[in-house]
């Protein structure tokens, strides 16, 4: 896919709030390797995204780890943390873990949280919301 | 300078004067901090000063930088002792002609060596053991010193004893004025205890002995003993006490004792209610506190009342644990009370040369004191029992012996402290909060302590206490405590090797799915990966995203998001024309390039998208991967051997070759370094690493399970004079062995240090096949060693592998535009983080 392509917009209507998430076209399936991460360029942003097929479900969050400032999170391993089994990523660099939910980290208490964003699936393609516009 | 703010005028750079600094810009930003010190060098470690012939630099000792100072606006004059202080006009005079005005001025001066009015002291050869300038003095005359001794049987002279084995000089006698060692601190029995353990580590021990000279034409040649005894050194350091530097305090009229100190009230203060004495100056009671903690202590008093508090030094436990050249001395309470006002408890092992005294009270209920020798592991117990005044059992040389026959559980001292216990002295966290900690925010591991409550983060003394609370704790909740890998599988790793192997499963996936919960984490990915290697060798990046990062990328990710890479320089021997290679590959991508401890080259700033086109080029010019990114065999140095050194034995540079590649690739539970030196000279350092060979007249001797890095250990010797075939058998059983049953991240050293049987029992496994499995620890590593492939070539030859090493899924040609790199003596470098 060319770089034009993927970031051509589609809005779509979000069922559940009302509002219209602003969705953009990631990349496709494969682009993104199982049960781990890839980093997407959404103009200046990257943003990092995780294909988690064991839970049968896709993540999404800033590259950035805040701990040292690094652009690596897509490269980070996956995994459950917990017995209700919170999805989540370690940097590759001090494995400082973020939840894939709520983007906390879960193994320090002075290291600030990540953005998380929604991910949709539709016809072999992925897609991210990177912001919300009322109608 | 601000003017609005009062001056403070800290005199004395050590650690005291540092301390007091540190503290007074915590508690306050509301003073003008002003500080001279004597010495050219930022405070630095005293404490830890013999390390510095251990291999430690001035700069690892030091304490702080210039930078901290400025950042936090204090003023730093070294190398400008103050002369005088002008107490009417509250000012003080440099050496340098600086005059300053001061609101408080605190003498942190220190002491000095004491140097006994000996004649000859000053002879060449002659020295104290106080500054770095001092040791450095001592090592440049050392290498000419057959025989050393030290005068001063202490605390310090030992440490000076230690400095001089360190420094390699062959004999090195102590000489003691008092009939024992560390007066101070032990007994006579304890003394004798200590005096053997000693002695057997190469020191020879005079006590008893008054030096009444110091002979020799211009240099030290013998000391003259008062009982007309002789003792032939050629080099002498004197630690027969410290001396409080008071003189200054003397010069400007203040009080100080008959015997040197400068007097001090509770408050720290001295005659003069503006200026303030701390540490190994100040004279508090009668007493010179000659340890850093109560300095500290100190430190903290002065700079407290400056913020307008109110607190007192009231004297300071002078208790103390050490280990003096690897043998442990403690010494608690009141070491020497004895009857009739209390009752001891000794217990001595002359066989194992332990010694152990308690003093308890007449009617046995509680500890005064006592002292270890040898062995001092109840130390902290035994000091948390008599600060805390707990009642002791009705068998109290249980505490001493341990308790023998009964059901007594590990552990089951600790439990019976009283909640208020102080555990952690440098955090202040109580028994009480630890097991809180551990039954309501379910910390129970050393980690989620130290990160619920601090306890164990400072100087670390408590932190096996610590883990005897969190054990305690979890047996009493009735939690069962195993070493499992992670929260996703209740196995150890050798179990999760074993389960894999027998049932021959090839993926992570299906792992997790038999054996597993959850959906795995950062731990027992890479960990079931490792074995997965070790077992089959598949192409790693069949599961890359099992892999830790460095094994996903084949490459080492360095600050800023680049990769290292690290070809293969076999031995470390290389061509020009391959040399000539690397050059044109770094040129070409703007690589940073350094010679590794390994003997090979590593090339630093690679872009993710740049390594396949690397490698392509390297590849073409005859490399292979290096495995620098693999918890797997990385080096096996060599010194260049008999052909080309005089002194060598055997060709070392074609031997380490043989076992680089024999090795290469394989996968083990933590990283595997080697070595092969020619002779006994021990150029390639083989017995820092985790298996060493060494030429020798008859064949090769063979070590194993050494380690450099942050606890260094030497190699043990594994089999003698053995032949090149013999070797390689030996070490093809031990690095499976090795693979099969260790930890995951766990180095041979860490590895053996844990086994039962230790060192005797790996030989018996490895050379006297004593379990039977000699054979099939050969094949499993000839199946390795058969099936190697270099990754990086099939990378390169692979378009769907290549395809993966993008910074951006969604622009492959893009490269990560937030990378950004600096320039230092003509090359790049990653900018800080």
């Amino acid at each position: 896919m060319s770089l034009s392509e993927s970031l051509e917009f589609q809005n779509v209507q979000s069922s559940v709030t009302g509002a219209r998430i602003k969705w953009f076209i990631a990349c496709s399936v494969e682009d993104v390797p199982e049960n781990g991460g890839a980093c997407v360029k959404y103009g200046e942003e990257q943003i990092a995204v995780y294909n988690f097929t064991r839970r049968g479900e896709w993540f999404a969050t800033q590259n950035l780890c805040p701990h040292k400032q690094q652009m690596v999170l897509s490269r980070g391993m996956i995994g459950s943390h917990g017995e209700h089994c919170e999805p989540k990523v370690a940097c590759p660099f001090h494995k400082k873990t973020f939840s894939l939910l709520t983007g906390d980290c879960l193994n320090s208490d002075d290291c600030e949280s990540i953005k998380t964003y929604p991910v949709k699936v539709k016809e072999g393609k992925v897609y991210i919301g990177v912001g919300i516009e009322t109608i | 300078m601000e003017t609005t703010k009062p001056t403070v005028v800290v005199i004395g750079n050590g650690m005291v004067g540092y301390k007091f600094c540190e503290k007074l810009v915590a508690k306050s930003k509301d003073f003008n901090v002003i500080v001279f010190g004597e010495e050219s060098r930022i405070a630095y470690d005293r404490v830890h000063l013999s390390e510095y012939f251990s291999g430690k630099t001035a700069d690892d000792l030091s304490l702080s930088s210039s930078d901290w100072y400025k950042e936090n606006g204090i003023t730093l004059y070294l190398g400008d002792p103050v002369q005088e202080i002008n107490r009417t006009a509250k000012t003080v005079h440099s050496l340098h002609g600086m005059a300053i005005q001061y609101d408080y001025l605190v003498l942190a001066t220190g002491s000095s060596a004491f140097v006994p009015n000996i004649p000859g002291v000053e002879k060449d050869g002659v020295f104290v053991y106080r500054t770095i300038e001092d040791l450095e003095l001592i090592q440049s005359y050392a290498g000419k010193a057959k025989r050393g001794a030290v005068i001063g049987g202490g605390l310090l002279g030992l440490e000076a004893a230690k400095a001089l084995l360190d420094l390699g000089i062959p004999e090195t006698h102590v000489v003691e004025f008092a009939p024992r060692l560390m007066p101070r601190q032990i007994d006579d029995v304890g003394s004798k205890m200590l005096q053997y353990k000693l002695s057997q580590l190469g020191l020879q021990i005079h006590l008893n002995k008054n030096t009444s000279s110091i002979e020799g034409n211009g240099k030290i040649e013998a000391l003259q003993f008062a009982d007309d005894s002789k003792l032939h050194v050629d080099m002498l350091v004197i630690s027969a006490g410290i001396r409080p530097r008071d003189e200054l305090a003397r010069l400007s009229g203040l009080e100080v004792g008959s015997r040197g100190g400068i007097l001090v009230n509770e408050k720290l203060q001295t005659s003069d209610a503006s200026i303030f004495a701390i540490g190994e100056c100040a004279l508090y009671n009668n007493m010179i506190y000659g340890l850093v903690a109560p300095g500290y202590d100190m430190a903290e008093v002065v700079a407290a009342n400056i913020c307008g508090g109110s607190k007192s030094f009231t004297g300071f436990d002078m208790s103390t644990k050490l280990k003096l050249i690897g043998v442990d001395v403690a010494s608690f309470g009141d070491p020497f009370i004895s009857e009739p006002e209390c009752r001891s408890v000794i217990f001595e092992d002359t066989h194992k040369g332990t010694y152990k005294r308690i003093n308890i009270t007449q009617d046995g209920k509680h500890l005064l004191g006592g002292i270890l020798i040898g062995d001092a592991s109840a130390y902290n117990m035994l000091l948390q029992t008599v600060n805390n005044k707990i009642v002791l059992p009705p068998d109290p040389e249980d505490l001493i012996l341990g308790s023998r026959g009964g059901a007594a559980s590990e552990g089951a001292g600790v439990m019976n402290l009283p909640d208020d216990a102080l555990i952690c002295s440098c955090e202040a966290v109580s028994k009480g909060a630890i097991c809180a900690a551990v039954t309501e925010q379910n910390a129970c591991t050393i980690d989620q302590m130290k990160k619920c409550t601090k306890a164990g983060t400072g100087c670390g003394g408590c932190v096996p206490m610590v883990k005897d609370l969190i054990a305690g704790t979890m047996k009493s909740q009735g939690l069962y405590v195993k070493n499992v890998i992670c929260e996703h599988f209740d196995y150890s790793r050798q179990e999760l090797f074993d389960l894999i192997k027998i049932n021959g499963i090839k993926t992570y996936d299906e792992t997790l799915n038999l054996y597993g919960k959850g959906d795995g984490c950062e731990v027992c990915k890479p960990a079931v990966a490792s074995i997965m290697a070790s077992l089959w060798n598949d192409m790693i990046l069949k599961q890359d995203t099992i892999q830790d990062s460095n094994d996903r990328y084949l490459a080492n990710i360095q600050k800023g998001g680049t990769y290292s890479v690290v070809p293969r320089i076999a031995g470390g021997e290389i061509t020009p024309e391959k040399l000539i290679a690397l050059g044109e590959v770094a040129k070409k991508y703007g690589l940073y390039t350094k010679i590794t401890g390994g003997q090979r080259i590593d090339m630093f700033g690679a872009h993710v998208s740049d390594l396949p086109k690397i490698w392509e080029e390297l590849i073409a010019a005859g490399f292979e991967s290096g495995h620098a990114y693999g918890k797997s065999l990385r080096t096996v140095k060599s010194c260049v051997g008999s052909t080309w050194c005089r002194f060598g034995l055997h060709d070392s540079v074609s031997f380490a070759i043989e076992i680089e590649e024999r090795y290469r690739g394989v996968r083990a539970p933590h990283k595997l370094k080697g070595g092969v030196s020619g002779c006994i000279r021990e150029c390639a350092e083989a017995q820092g690493k985790d298996f060493g060979i060494i030429a020798t007249e008859k064949g090769w001797n063979l070590y194993v399970c050494g380690n450099g890095g942050s606890k260094p250990q030497h190699a043990q010797l594994l089999a003698a004079d053995v032949d090149k075939e013999t070797c390689i058998k030996y070490l093809d059983r031990f690095l499976i062995f090795y693979i099969k049953t260790a930890d995951p991240l766990t180095r041979t050293a860490t590895w053996l240090n844990k086994m039962e049987g230790g060192m005797s029992y790996l030989k018996n496994v490895i050379v006297n096949n004593s379990l039977g499995i000699g054979a099939q620890l050969e094949a499993e590593m000839q199946y390795l060693v058969e099936t190697y492939k270099c990754e990086w070539k099939e990378v390169v030859e692979t378009p769907e592998l290549r395809k993966r090493f993008n910074h951006f899924v969604n622009a492959p040609v893009e490269k990560d535009p937030t990378v950004k790199f600096e320039s230092m003596r003509a090359q790049i470098k990653a900018v800080e983080w």
